[in-house]
């Protein structure tokens, strides 16, 4: 599904990413793990397409189609979702005109017709019920005011609506207690098919024991230095990330 | 009776304007209005038409739009008959009380059911005839003739205009709709005059929609005195949308009695070049003021905001919002002036003024100025200028949303705020469609009354 070859990117003249490589096949979990400043974000920030990153080397292949080569809007069109560490307020922008848009520019891509205004509240119902977002958040402006654990439901609550092909959730456990922890965790895993796929971003081993990977990486100084089942990820939270980077400068 | 004339040197060709049709001014105009032109326009030939060397219009240049070939309508004439009759203007889902002016001149009025007994709507010349002594009581008392240029001159010059009283303790359910439109052949110079009158607790809305119906040019010189008396409740909302070619000077002069609440709602939706002057007095304690602006600027478009909110007496709050975005290579300014003299104690005051700049070339002027002489007060200004924020548009596009749409998403929840302070749901709701079609391109010269939606057929509109 996802196929990363040897990704090089730089923010203004510093370079983050240096060659990373990981392929992805549908239906498959695969946790990113590694210390701050190793790259996770840029990883996910590539891949949606922000252009304060130049990719320089390196090549990004999503179900055949050169992800690198299409605007962010396209990528999430073709079935790729990121959910942001830090989701953007945006004050005046209402829940519901924010969704409708977005589902109908998805439906328009497909060659789909746009949802009539009752098929589309019915959907966003039982999006809502799936993930237990609060009915009143979806009342609001997006994300304006929420809490941190609010602005996360959220994004699920959108990748519930998009159904994406391949989720990829930066850092979502950040500054989650443990109850929102497993609402979020809980929606991912009912969203979750045999054909579609998930990368989990994270620092911490918690959110895998309810959001269970298939692969463990491990992202160091902008490259996979390791890779291992889910074992790996408790492994780390006990040892801490200092072996790794005793092996890898070794 | 209609007379071109070419003005090249502005003050002495106006007077002499004046001086050979006075007795044409005169005739048939009301005792207050003629009272007061000799003094407006001695008060004219000291200030003059400003240019941007007068520091109150240092961002509008005034005199080269008052020169050149320009008609000035002297009879209503002006006012071709039928014109408007086709002219649909309704708000869906809002009954109006219309009044038409056309080219300055009262037209006619529709309604679908009776104004409430007293009310008085209609032309200033008829109705100010038909009430002198109301209309003595308040005519000229808030225009600013001694210090500002275009009230003076149009002090001198205005022959027409509404005339709306509102009687004491009486509730107005329906908006009053005054609706402007310019057309003809040729181009006019316009002098409009307005007087609104709430008394002592009554309620009121009213609705100024500016149009222009045919590609001409348009000078508008228009002053609007509105009295809020005591306890009363009023909103004037004005909807502007003319074409590029338009040049509009408009007044609003407003004072406020004991206990009253006044909102305006400036919407310079499309208008060439724009200057409104707000001003707000409160003249006693206890008032409530609310000030909104939205301007929505491109091509080379220019917008000048000029308010001021005057805290002459204690107790009283004013909250004022003007937001503007500016495209291509429009210009604009705000001036917000709020003044808290010294006995005006336990005062509110907070005024915002916020900017969306979408290109390189588009500019705005803003200037905060918060005069304080009391010491127990609560005050606060601000002044943003600023570009869409990318990192919104990037959590848009990522789901999905192209880069117009998210454009046109994003100034939409800009200009929302505004919107949302107009206190008529249905105009409210009407203002919001129009804004967004503003924003996506699709009225780029105005299709009929753009606050009225789609006209049919036979009268073009630029």
């Amino acid at each position: 599904m996802l196929v990363i070859k040897n990704l090089h990117a730089k923010i203004e003249d510093k370079e983050i990413l240096k060659g990373v490589n990981l392929e992805i096949k549908p239906g498959e979990v695969h946790a990113i793990m590694g210390p701050n400043g190793a790259g996770k974000s840029t990883l996910s920030s590539v891949l949606a397409g922000n252009d304060k990153f130049t990719v320089c080397e390196g090549s990004v292949t999503f179900n055949g189609k050169d992800l690198l080569d299409l605007p962010p809007e396209d990528r999430a069109r073709e079935g790729v979702f990121l959910s942001f560490q830090y989701p953007v307020e945006i004050p005046g922008v209402s829940m519901v005109n924010f969704m409708r848009t977005a589902v109908n520019e998805h439906r328009k891509y497909k060659g789909q017709e746009p949802h009539s205004a009752s098929e589309f509240l019915k959907l966003m119902r039982e999006k809502k019920q799936l993930v237990e977002i609060d009915s009143n958040l979806t009342n609001r402006s997006v994300n304006e005011g929420f809490s941190g654990g609010e602005k996360k439901k959220n994004e699920i609550f959108q990748m519930a609506m998009l159904e994406p092909k391949l989720s990829i959730l930066d850092e979502t456990d950040s500054g989650l207690d443990i109850d929102a922890l497993r609402i979020v965790a809980n929606g991912v895993n009912k969203l979750k098919t045999k054909e579609n796929s998930t990368i989990v971003i994270t620092h911490y081993q918690r959110l895998l024991d309810y959001i269970v990977p298939d692969f463990v990486h491990v992202l160091y100084k902008g490259r996979i230095v390791k890779t291992g089942g889910k074992e790996l990820a408790l492994e780390l939270e006990e040892k801490g990330y200092d072996w790794i980077k005793k092996e890898f400068e070794d | 009776m209609n007379v071109t004339c070419r003005i090249t040197d502005l003050q002495e060709e106006y007077v002499a304007l004046y001086d050979t049709h006075l007795s044409t001014l005169q005739a048939g105009a009301p005792e207050a209005m003629n009272a007061l032109r000799g003094k407006a326009i001695e008060e004219f030939k000291k200030l003059g038409i400003p240019s941007n060397k007068v520091e109150d219009y240092k961002y509008t240049n005034l005199q080269p739009h008052f020169k050149g070939e320009l008609n000035v309508a002297f009879s209503n004439e002006a006012a071709q008959e039928g014109v408007s009759t086709d002219f649909n203007c309704q708000v869906p889902e809002l009954q109006t009380h219309n009044i038409f002016f056309v080219n300055g001149w009262y037209s006619h009025q529709t309604d679908a059911c009776p104004l409430p007994e007293g009310v008085i709507m209609g032309s200033i010349r008829e109705k100010g005839n038909a009430n002198p002594e109301l209309l003595a009581k308040y005519y000229g008392r808030r225009a600013p003739i001694g210090t500002d240029g275009p009230a003076a001159m149009n002090t001198a010059f205005a022959q027409d205009g509404a005339f709306i009283y509102i009687p004491k303790s009486t509730v107005l359910k329906r908006p009053i709709q005054i609706v402007n439109i310019m057309t003809g052949d040729v181009d006019r110079l316009v002098f409009q005059r307005n007087i609104i009158i709430a008394d002592e607790n009554s309620q009121a809305k009213i609705m100024f929609c500016d149009h222009t119906l045919s590609s001409s040019k348009f000078v508008v010189n228009t002053v609007s005195e509105i009295f809020a008396n005591e306890s009363s409740v009023m909103d004037v909302i004005n909807i502007q949308n003319q074409h590029n070619n338009s040049v509009q000077v408009a007044g609003y002069y407003a004072s406020q009695k004991k206990h009253s609440n006044l909102m305006t709602n400036n919407m310079t939706l499309h208008a060439g070049l724009a200057r409104n002057n707000v001003k707000i007095k409160m003249e006693d304690e206890h008032c409530e003021a609310y000030m909104n602006g939205l301007y929505l600027c491109d091509k080379n478009q220019h917008v000048d905001n000029f308010t001021f909110i005057d805290h002459a007496m204690p107790h009283c709050n004013s909250n004022e919002l003007f937001k503007g975005v500016m495209d291509d290579g429009s210009t604009g300014a705000f001036t917000g002036r709020v003044l808290v003299r010294k006995d005006a104690q336990q005062t509110n005051a907070f005024q915002s003024n916020n900017n969306l700049i979408l290109t390189e070339s588009a500019r705005i002027n803003t200037k905060p100025q918060l005069e304080i002489y009391a010491d127990d007060v609560k005050c606060s200004h601000g002044a943003t200028v600023g570009q869409l924020d990318e990192e919104a548009m990037f959590y848009l596009r990522a789901r999905g949303i192209n880069t117009d749409e998210a454009r046109v998403l994003l100034m939409f929840a800009f200009a929302y705020e505004v919107i949302e302070k107009i206190r008529v749901e249905p105009v409210r709701e009407q203002i919001r469609g129009l804004v967004e079609r503003r924003f996506r391109g699709e009225f780029d010269k105005c299709s009929s009354c753009v606050a009225c939606g789609d006209v049919d057929g036979h009268l073009g509109c630029l």
